[in-house]
């Protein structure tokens, strides 16, 4: 892969970004409504005081600037909802709840998955091929906020085995990953069977059994790198599914992640909690199917970008 | 001189959802060491099939061997448990195959792939393996073989390919050599490169080369000896002389005058009439039956015994005399 | 024995006829996509047929009969307010189909749009119009979708809009493949010789031609706009009360599933199914359609 066309990727992110923040700047100015404009209570001074403070009565470019010079700093401004806290406090809070919660999810996605499609490519048209993929059908069909919801009810309300909300023990982190990396582990346990039985009706597996290799040396030295492409183009979308699916999953669990305050400040108006965390999201998914892509590249000596 | 390679009324068949396909019907013939032995016939006379299936290359079901024994040396491949034959296949007896573009793993290096023979079978460390292979891949005529060990397969043409494919069956230093088709994917000129490494390599050697094709000039350029197969069943065996020129079959003299030729003027190529037969329909007669000028009702009935010729000249067919 | 294989094949495919009558024979064959077409009559002959001759409404509340189990009376319970839960389910479907259909609908307008144009055009606008969609592809779409809705009022017209916008990116891709593929088809070398104008031969050759693909993507988009769509509502970010749309619905449901878990089942069982149907529909649509084509 050339150095030339990874350089041009990360080139073309940044008009992207720009784009990104300029829209979603004036989109929510654009919109009725203020961030104050709910709470009735507050005099017209207090307003005027509080608008000056965030600079909501500058005109409307010079805020742009504004936000745009404090952003190249790193500074994604005071949060309009939570008194005394920056949005950078807030994000540096909340992220590495929700990525413990993605990576905890995707972690297991991938084990059960690669396993469980690994088995079925192995026994095709038996019970270790048909229940897996039944599953994986409901999988794919069951959204998050049912799965979620019924796991709950069930492990948390009925059985009382595990706790329903927090994020403290280890026993808060079951049932949200499990919630969340349901239907990536369908998809992913999918992807593997197709990937896998491609691989294994391919001439070279034939080759590889005219050497004499052992079926487990197939299966590991030939099989699965070819095998598990379709996985690893997969985990960009699944990275980029499994951030959306968190806002649903942490509002349900009620986890003090980067989702909750997104949906929570998206409601309240909060505009500078907003905009960092959609900022944060944007360049979160575009780095990750950066790294996806580079990835697939070294598995498969084919791909050249050029 | 005893074969080291002898299959016996092989019989091969694959259980569809149209039928029974009986894609090998009771063959025989022997593979002495040393020597080069080409199977001829065209697509679908089971002449790929017989080998893969012993070898047990394809998928089973839909494949099912009812019946026959393959000797190699004194061992029955057939009888031989998952493991054992493993230990012969890849060592003793390896394969180059007849897509080269496909036969190589794309996602691993050359190199890695020529050093599994050696070091499945030979238990040889990774660094002694290679360095075996590299040897191999320069008595190919792979030149700068010490970068081509690293680099991957698509960054070789097909003629290459084929080059490293029969390296990796030549590491081992394998009794018996069985190329299926290796020239047929490639370029004409290609085509002469391989087939005279082949023959150098056989004769260097003193290995045994089952040669599988359709091409009737490949095998009078490389075989010692010849086996003419058809719709499953074995028509011809015998020298490369027998065959072109003492031939007393009706379907072996066809394809010869379908054939080009430099030392014959021909003004048209006669093709052969009619069609293959199904192989799932196909009875106990003789299959070439509904294409033979010499069709008798007992050709229809029943299959052929053997008639031997001088020198191991064996020919299958009820025609007592068949002009050429 | 592919040969033999490819050989009944084409047996098949010489029965000479046209390709959508083709395509309907391939269907039949496809028991679960067949079964999901059926489902789906059926639903929406209850969704659209039943308000006319029933007498309860949807927003019909009766405080005294809350939280009701399934009976006689009301065949799936009553929710919080005493609502009948099965009117609702009916109505609530109703939204969400429509809301699936029109943005997949506005989604194949935008795609199909763009990927002939980009496949007709061809060369340097072609490379540009790609790279523009690639560049989209890396992008959390919902995310503008849910800040769409919060600012400029949850309004229907909007949410389907919205989520048409999301999804012409894959639509766009396909149909321009599609395009491309058929230009140099000898039938589009004959209008052009024939000097008939651009436009014109995208419009009366090439769309038409993209038909198949289209319809088969388009079936399986209005799934995950269904989909995008509950995840809005269930949020509380998209049809507002007292309009219902599953989504609501489940939301309602999870919100006393203790109490009353057949107010979070029904609704749920319902989204999955239809879900299920439509994307054996699709699925079976896109092996019918096209039967050399792989499938993912």
């Amino acid at each position: 892969m050339s150095l030339k066309y990874l350089l041009g990727r990360l080139a073309v992110m940044v008009p992207v970004f720009f784009l990104v923040v300029t829209l979603v700047f004036f989109m929510i100015r654009f919109a009725p409504g203020g961030p104050f404009s709910s709470e009735k209570s507050v005099s017209p001074a207090i307003l005027k005081n509080l608008e000056a403070k965030y600079h909501m009565d500058e005109p409307l470019s010079r805020q742009y600037l504004h936000y745009l010079k404090d952003l190249l700093h790193g500074d994604l401004g005071p949060s309009f909802k939570h008194a005394n806290r920056t949005v950078n406090e807030i994000i540096a809070e909340a992220l590495p709840v929700s990525l413990e919660l993605g990576l905890l999810s995707l972690t297991w996605a991938l084990m059960i998955g690669i396993c469980a499609g690994g088995l079925a490519a192995l026994k095709p048209n038996t019970s270790w091929d048909y229940i897996p993929m039944s599953f994986a059908i409901l999988g794919i069909c069951l959204p998050t906020f049912v799965v979620g919801p019924v796991l709950v009810l069930v492990f948390g309300v009925w059985l009382q085995w595990l706790p329903v909300a927090g994020w403290e023990s280890w026993q808060d982190r079951v049932l949200p990953s499990l919630t969340l990396g349901f239907a990536y582990a369908a998809y992913i346990s999918r992807l593997t069977r197709g990937g896998l039985m491609e691989i294994r009706m391919q001439d070279f597996i034939r080759t590889a059994r005219a050497k004499g290799l052992s079926e487990s040396d197939i299966l590991l030295k030939h099989s699965l790198r070819g095998g598990l492409l379709p996985v690893i183009s997969y985990l960009g979308p699944a990275l980029a599914g499994i951030i959306t699916g968190a806002l649903v999953t942490e509002t349900i669990f009620n986890i003090p992640g980067l989702g909750r305050f997104f949906i929570e400040s998206a409601v309240n108006r909060d505009y500078t909690v907003v905009m960092g965390t959609s900022l944060l999201y944007f360049t979160l998914i575009f780095v990750c199917n950066f790294l996806v892509d580079i990835f697939y590249a070294l598995l498969d000596p084919r791909v050249k970008y050029v | 001189m005893n074969p080291i390679l002898s299959i016996k009324n092989l019989q091969a068949h694959f259980h569809t959802r149209r039928g029974v396909v009986k894609a090998v019907n009771g063959i025989s013939y022997d593979l002495f060491p040393g020597e080069t032995l080409a199977v001829v016939g065209e697509s679908g006379s089971g002449k790929s099939v017989s080998q893969l299936s012993y070898l047990r290359l394809l998928a089973s079901p839909p494949l099912k061997i009812p019946g026959g024994q393959v000797f190699y040396r004194d061992k029955d491949l057939l009888k031989l448990s998952d493991a054992e034959l493993r230990k012969i296949r890849g060592d003793k007896i390896t394969m180059i195959f007849q897509e080269p573009m496909t036969s190589l793993n794309p996602y691993l290096t050359v190199g890695a792939q020529l050093i599994e023979p050696l070091v499945i079978h030979r238990k040889k460390a990774k660094s002694e393996a290679w360095q075996a292979a590299t040897a191999a891949l320069e008595r190919v005529g792979i030149s700068n073989a010490s970068n081509a060990m690293k680099a991957y397969p698509h960054e070789f043409s097909g003629g290459m390919r084929q080059r490293v494919m029969i390296a990796m069956a030549l590491t081992t230093e394998p009794e018996v050599l069985i190329a299926d088709e290796p020239t047929t994917a490639l370029d004409v000129t290609v085509q002469a490169q391989i087939l005279d490494l082949l023959k150098s390599i056989q004769k260097e050697n003193k290995m045994a080369l089952l040669l599988i094709t359709h091409d009737l000039g490949v095998v009078a350029n490389i075989a010692h000896k010849v086996v003419v197969m058809y719709a499953g069943r074995v028509f011809e065996k015998g020298s490369v002389d027998d065959i072109f020129y003492r031939s007393e079959h009706p379907y072996t003299q066809a394809l010869l005058k379908s054939t080009p030729r430099v030392d014959r003027d021909d003004k048209i190529l006669p093709a052969i009439s009619g069609n293959t037969p199904d192989l799932i329909q196909i009875g106990s007669g003789c299959p070439f039956y509904e294409r033979c000028s010499y069709r008798t009702d007992l050709c229809q009935a029943e299959f052929p015994q053997v008639r031997l010729g001088l020198k191991g000249h064996e020919r299958y067919c009820h025609v007592e005399k068949v002009s050429s | 024995m592919s040969e033999i294989m490819a050989q009944s094949q084409s047996i098949v495919n010489e029965e000479g006829q046209s390709l959508w009558a083709d395509a309907w024979f391939r269907l039949k064959k496809n028991h679960l996509a067949v079964l999901g077409l059926c489902f789906l009559v059926f639903e929406m002959m209850l969704f659209f047929g039943v308000p006319l001759i029933s007498t309860v409404g949807y927003e019909a509340q009766n405080l005294e009969l809350t939280l009701a189990a399934p009976s006689f009376q009301h065949w799936l319970g009553t929710d919080t307010l005493g609502r009948d839960l099965f009117q609702r389910l009916l109505y609530g479907g109703r939204i969400s189909l429509t809301v699936g259909i029109l943005a997949s609908l506005v989604s194949a307008i935008v795609g199909v749009i763009y990927g002939s144009v980009a496949g007709f055009l061809g060369g340097k606008i072609d490379g540009f119009l790609m790279r523009v969609v690639d560049v989209l592809y890396a992008l959390p779409f919902i995310f503008l979708v849910i800040i769409l809705m919060v600012y400029f009022g949850r309004n229907l017209i909007l949410l389907f809009v919205a989520l048409g916008l999301t999804q012409w990116l894959t639509m766009a891709r396909i149909v321009r493949g599609q395009v491309l593929s058929l230009r140099h088809k000898e039938f589009i070398e004959a209008a052009k010789s024939l000097g008939i104008r651009q436009r014109k031969i995208v419009l009366r050759h090439l769309i038409p031609n993209t038909l198949g693909a289209v319809i088969v993507y388009l079936t399986l988009t209005v799934p995950s706009v269904i989909l995008e769509e509950a995840f809005l509502s269930y949020l509380g970010l998209g049809v507002q009360a007292p309009m219902a749309s599953w989504g609501t619905l489940i939301k309602e449901g999870v919100d006393v599933m203790d109490q009353a878990p057949w107010l979070l089942f029904f609704p749920a069982l319902c989204l999955s199914t239809t879900l299920f149907s439509l994307n054996f529909l699709g699925d079976g649509l896109r092996d019918a359609l096209d039967p050399k084509g792989a499938k993912d």
